[in-house]
């Protein structure tokens, strides 16, 4: 869900780019250099999971794992994340230049809640309810990402409002695919390795 | 195997020299970046048809320049999300306006249409001139350039150890996938699916986490105390400035236009 340069009125695009500016210092006093291999090679491997395309009927999606990138990165996700879009939109042509403090805020902004929220319960919960919990995390990031896309589009002008509910609406599958591949991500790294969800999750300095 | 964060068919040496098929793309880095940043900011201010046009003409031009392979560069940028054209499409029906024609009995307005295509428009050519400006460089080099344009030193880091491990990570994937695919996985719309790509992302993580202990445990023997030194020393030469005065004033010329036409 990339919007494109020049979709959205002026206001929306100048405040997402400060609130994302904003999202991007807190994100990165949560990292010091000590932790940044470890969040370099998890947005590497969220960018990598985003080319990964999962079938729905007879369509398919590509991953956004926003929720995922959450609850293993806290704050974290959102510089991670925001490293991923710029990437992609320079290398791939998908999304913008002038949006990408707002595609910022739709993609890494639920995931930043998610994390704050839930990981908590994740980290401390038995493997089957840290799967739960993830599963929740996974659906709702996706909801909150189609949400903010709305509420962006919205601002913006009221043309809009009819595309930004039926988006809403045709991303409902998405977010049950999210939640479920969430879930079980969670179930087999808690199993494997249940450190992962507490290593990143730093505090300030 | 090719590299995920390649436009360009390899102008590098084996032994990583930076060598640029194009004038364009010797250009300093930093004046490339300012220059697609200073044209998406102007692009978007703009409103009129033929001051868009021209913008587009611009980002063709640029593309021509760059060498970038153009078919394959225009069919990245078309490929556009689903979600955007969809988006586009449903303008001419909600905005209100003169009725072109009606379908199943919404009719569709000329002003919604010509919002779409100047959305359409705009956002082609910036992300056209994006990536003939920016694409081209390789992608620690767009690390560095960020760097000497004050980018924080933490958002760089990350940003190059992120451009450093997608192949890495990529690769694991695809053997991951072929591991699957070996053990008779076919990809579909049932829970067995859906558990086994969540398994196949879990296992990802694992595995980084653990890949990126090993590099920093490696890198710590190595000297690392938490600053890694860019060395990347970027030198402005004559033939920078003469780039960066031409593309400030086309961009005044674009302004220019857009105000004595955009108001009419």
């Amino acid at each position: 869900m990339h919007i494109v340069d020049g979709a959205l009125s002026n206001p929306v695009v100048i405040g997402g780019a400060v609130l994302a500016i904003g999202g991007l210092a807190q994100g990165l006093r949560h990292l010091p250099m000590e932790k940044i291999p470890a969040a370099g090679v998890l947005s590497a491997t969220f960018f990598v999971a985003s080319l990964i395309h999962v079938p729905i009927g007879p369509s398919s999606v590509h991953l956004i794992m926003n929720g995922l990138a959450g609850l293993v990165l806290g704050w974290a996700a959102f510089p991670a994340l925001f490293v991923g879009l710029l990437l992609q939109a320079v290398f791939f042509g998908f999304g913008g230049l002038t949006v990408l403090g707002v595609n910022t805020l739709v993609i890494g902004g639920p995931a930043v809640l998610v994390g704050l929220l839930l990981a908590p319960r994740v980290q401390a919960g038995s493997q089957r309810s840290a799967a739960i919990w993830a599963t929740i995390g996974g659906g709702s990031a996706i909801a909150l990402t189609t949400g903010f896309v709305a509420v962006a589009l919205a601002l913006t002008g009221d043309e809009f409002l009819p595309a930004a509910k039926l988006v809403f609406v045709a991303h409902i599958p998405v977010m049950v695919v999210e939640a479920l591949l969430t879930g079980a991500a969670v179930y087999l790294a808690k199993q494997v390795k249940p450190e992962l969800f507490d290593d990143l999750q730093g505090v300030p300095q | 195997m090719s590299p995920v964060i390649s436009t360009l068919d390899k102008p590098l040496t084996a032994t990583g020299a930076n060598r640029q098929l194009s004038w364009l793309g010797r250009i300093d880095p930093r004046a490339r970046i300012v220059a697609a940043a200073a044209f998406a900011v102007v692009v978007v201010a703009c409103e009129s048809f033929l001051v868009l046009g021209a913008a587009v003409g611009v980002a063709f031009a640029l593309l021509s320049v760059s060498r970038l392979p153009a078919v394959r560069t225009m069919k990245r940028v078309a490929a556009m999300d689903s979600f955007i054209l969809f988006i586009l499409a449903l303008l001419p029906f909600t905005v209100p306006g003169e009725p072109i024609f009606t379908l199943w009995g919404f009719p569709a307005s000329w002003e919604g249409l010509w919002q779409a295509v100047e959305i359409a428009l705009k956002a082609n050519a910036i992300v056209l001139a994006l990536m003939a400006l920016v694409s081209t460089m390789e992608p620690v080099t767009l690390g560095h350039a960020l760097h000497s344009l004050k980018v924080p030193e933490a958002l760089v880091h990350l940003l190059m150890f992120t451009v450093r491990y997608i192949d890495v990570l990529r690769e694991e994937y695809l053997r991951l996938r072929q591991a699957m695919k070996a053990r008779g996985f076919r990809p579909g719309t049932n829970w067995h699916s859906y558990r086994s790509f969540g398994y196949l992302v879990g296992m990802m993580l694992v595995r980084s986490l653990e890949r990126s202990e090993r590099i920093l445990g490696a890198m710590k023997c190595r000297g690392f105390t938490g600053r890694i030194p860019l060395l990347d020393r970027m030198a402005w030469r004559p033939g920078d400035a003469v780039f960066a005065a031409g593309f400030a004033l086309m961009l005044v010329g674009l302004a220019v236009m857009e105000l004595s036409y955009g108001a009419a």
